[in-house]
């Protein structure tokens, strides 16, 4: 049977074929989606980790205990479960293991866009690489024949294009004559002190070799002669770049770019007269291609920086672009918080406040944007709190009471609770808000340790917050209602001056939460334009339900007016109106 | 079968259904025998961001992304939308789009204004141009919600799809409470000139 799948899909169904039995991750654009559909398969055991670390190590041991694991993450997820990852290299696995890790090229949804093909070689793990929807599916099956074959965990490199790009998918069956999973010991191989991991560490060395030179003949490494006066060596997205753009080229396409097929190269090289390499990000190939001492032409055309596309590949060896017309000038239309979002009166609050907000990763990262402009710092996932600790002890004690970090509840469970330990263990005076939405609003509306719920929908212990925080040490923790802004701007301003440690928590969720009974829309409000004096209060906490209007005479006059579809009735603007023109419709 | 490949271009704001329209478009396709691929950005854009999604199809599609300057159709769900993704579309390209504006923030805030006489910037430079009410059009079919599907119908007249194949995927990609709207909907556009 034939679908239309999207790589992160795929990737699911091919775990599912594979006689896969547990699936695991954090959430991350773009490879969220892969955990989203391998709930529908019942045979799979699929659940959120609080971080990818925590995910790696569940994975490792379903794989210890003889089972077939996948586990997936978004590029710098990895930079999270390296510490598992690098010895997972050197142990090996029992039943297979996959590691997903989707690259996000041009930062579409993320901070950086650093390369994880260079994790594959530092961590001395294979590495695979699908072009569409159906080799996504058939690389995540071989991903997990080789990881068991060459007895190494072996990692699957997604990035945008392909995760959330769509194409035609033959399926297959689910594998059923897979060793059921049984306890087995074995501590020379799995216990990594340093005399074991001497004797396996020469192995890993001898396995990759060995992979190098099988390479050679898998079919995923595939040459393909056409035009022989250019040679291209690719692999991934810009497979199918190359293959639209420079129809005849010869091509090499490489489906594991770890261990590079050296001998395949030569050949290849061989048998053109100029080489190329294709990629995006950085020279990974081309390096080691050059290494080899073949001259291959790479980054000397195209950029290091951002995703490729055809034009730009046609750019890079100088082919005529095809433009008809050229980009115009109109204003942008950058992502906001959503109406009633209860993240926006905390900003609103803390640009009031004139604090230095060291910010964190989620919906709320939102609040550095005009009008709010209330972040000063964002640097990756749980950083906030890190960062308070660390401005505090350089600035005077008058600017320290100026600090705080703000994040997000999946974000504290991920990595903030270690900063706020060190917060109070090492006597930091700085504020922390956790902005608790009851979900993980940015990557899609996941569940979380705090949710009460997982990911197959089983309810589950929901992690008390306000209790954890008290356990770590903190003395000073107050739950406020974000969408009340005079309370929300005195408990910030009360603990902003106290010379300790404090938390301060909000307890309203995320509108775009579903589950019956957590979120309630409010009154649909508007404004009485016989009472707006246009004083533009209202426009100060960039509601996209709220709309100025200008006066028909051109002046600079003008009244607000509440979209009564997108208000969500949350009262914030109400109580910014001073005349009280907004009210909720009778 | 035509050897050439269709590209289409869906562009809008996050929200407004875009992803729906394009994967009824694609698997419309697919049950029509073409290799199809289709491509756009989650994530951060659809907090009321800017969406342009690609659908391509033909004998054998290899980028998923449509090169710039090659699209054939460019199907707008508002139209500054519209108008900031008409570098996409080759010489020559036709327009479908809904007569909508829709504000964003540094308009909704009072410091830029929504940019005025967008549809004849549109129609000079790309004079096929079929400009749609979506939402009356829908009004009559009996849902404001099947705007897209009216737009839709307008877009398959210029497709070489056959009309079964469309019906099919819209059974399918569509909840069945909403089918029986949304065909009378698709056919509506589909009978606009
Ligand atoms: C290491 C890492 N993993 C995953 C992500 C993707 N990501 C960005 S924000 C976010 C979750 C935010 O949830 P929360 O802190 O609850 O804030 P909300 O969006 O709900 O406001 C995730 C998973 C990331 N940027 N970095």
């Amino acid at each position: 049977m034939k679908e239309i799948l999207s790589g992160n899909e795929a990737i699911a169904r091919g775990a599912y074929e594979a006689g896969c039995l547990v699936a695991c991750a954090y959430p991350g654009t773009p490879s969220t989606e892969i955990l989203e559909n391998a709930i529908k398969y019942k045979e799979i055991d699929s659940s959120w980790s609080p971080n990818e670390k925590v995910s790696l190590e569940v994975a490792i041991g379903a794989s210890f205990g003889g089972g077939r694991a996948l586990c997936t993450m978004k590029h710098v997820g990895v930079n999270v479960a390296a510490d598992p990852l690098f010895t997972l290299a050197y142990t090996g696995v029992r039943g297979g293991l996959v590691l997903v890790v989707a690259d996000d090229p041009e930062m579409h949804s993320s901070q950086n866009e650093q390369d994880s093909r260079n994790y594959a070689r530092f961590a001395k793990v294979p590495m695979l690489e699908p072009s569409d929807s159906q080799e996504c599916k058939e690389f995540t099956k071989l991903a997990f024949e080789l990881s068991e074959q060459y007895d190494m965990p072996v990692m699957l490199r997604s990035c945008t294009r392909i995760s959330h790009g769509k194409s035609i998918v033959e399926l297959g069956e689910r594998i059923t004559d897979l060793p059921t999973p049984k306890l087995q010991k074995n501590p020379a191989k799995l216990v990594m002190l340093p005399g074991n991991a001497r004797v396996r560490h020469p192995m890993v060395e001898a396995s990759l070799l060995k992979l190098s030179q099988d390479g050679t003949k898998m079919a995923i490494n595939r040459s393909e002669l056409r035009d022989k006066s250019v040679g291209i060596i690719t692999s991934g997205v810009c497979y199918q770049y190359v293959r639209e753009v420079m129809p005849d080229a010869s091509t090499l396409k490489l489906g594991m770019v770890h261990p590079l097929p050296q001998e395949l190269i030569r050949e290849f090289a061989a048998q053109v007269d100029k080489i190329y390499v294709v990629e995006e990000l950085d020279p990974f190939i081309e390096m080691q291609v050059k290494a080899m001492g073949i001259n291959a032409i790479g980054k000397d055309i195209i950029s290091q920086c951002g995703e490729l596309t055809p034009g730009r590949l046609r750019t890079a060896f100088g082919l005529p672009q095809n433009l008809a017309s050229q980009p115009e000038k109109l204003p942008g239309r950058p992502p906001n918080m959503c109406p009633g979002c209860p993240h926006r009166g905390v900003f609103y609050a803390l640009n009031q406040l004139k604090a230095y907000v060291t910010g964190d990763i989620g919906c709320y990262t939102l609040g550095f944007m005009p009008p709010l402009s209330a972040m000063d710092t964002c640097v990756c996932m749980g950083a906030s709190i890190g960062m308070a600790t660390g401005v505090t002890k350089v600035v005077s004690d008058d600017e320290k009471k100026k600090v705080v970090a703000v994040i997000g509840d999946s974000t504290f469970l991920h990595t903030g609770i270690n900063g706020l330990m060190d917060m109070v263990y090492n006597n930091s005076t700085a504020t922390v808000v956790i902005l608790d939405n009851s979900i993980t609003a940015m990557t899609g509306r996941q569940d979380n340790p705090a949710t009460g719920f997982t990911l197959m929908d089983d309810p589950a212990h929901a992690v008390d917050i306000p209790l954890l925080c008290k356990a770590v040490g903190v003395k000073n923790i107050r739950i406020v209602n974000p969408l009340d802004l005079e309370e929300t701007k005195r408990v910030l301003a009360e603990e902003m001056e106290r010379p300790e440690t404090s938390v301060v928590i909000t307890n309203k969720p995320c509108v775009l939460i579903k589950r019956e009974n957590v979120y309630q829309r409010g009154q649909v409000y508007s404004v009485d334009e016989d009472e707006c004096l246009g004083c533009r209060a209202c426009l100060k906490i960039g509601c996209p339900a709220i709309e100025w209007r200008p006066a028909d005479d051109g002046s600079k006059k003008g009244k607000a007016h509440i979209d009564s579809l997108l208000c969500n009735g949350c009262d914030v603007c109400r109580q910014l109106c001073k005349f009280d023109a907004i009210g909720s419709k009778k | 079968m035509n050897e050439q490949i269709k590209n289409i271009l869906l562009v809008g704001v996050g929200g407004q259904g875009i992803l729906l329209a394009s994967e009824i478009l694609s698997e419309a396709a697919m049950l029509a025998g073409f290799d199809v691929k289709k491509s756009e950005i989650h994530g951060m854009s659809q907090r009321g961001g800017s969406v342009v999604s690609h659908v391509r199809y033909g004998k054998e599609v290899f980028s998923p992304i449509v090169p710039e300057g090659e699209g054939d159709i460019l199907f707008g769900f508002e139209l500054m939308e519209t108008c900031r993704s008409l570098p996409l579309l080759k010489a020559g390209g036709a327009v479908v789009a809904n007569d909508l504006q829709i504000s964003p923030p540094s308009v909704l805030m009072g410091h830029e204004v929504y940019p005025e006489g967008l549809v004849e910037n549109i129609k000079t430079r790309f004079p096929d141009l079929l400009l749609l009410d979506g939402q009356q059009m829908a009004e009559q079919a009996g849902n404001v919600k099947a705007a897209n599907t009216v737009l839709l119908g307008a877009v398959s007249k210029r497709l070489d799809i056959p009309e079964q194949f469309w019906i099919k995927a819209l059974e399918k990609m569509v909840p069945s409470k909403a089918v029986e709207i949304n065909k009378k909907a698709f056919l509506m556009g589909r009978a606009c000139k």
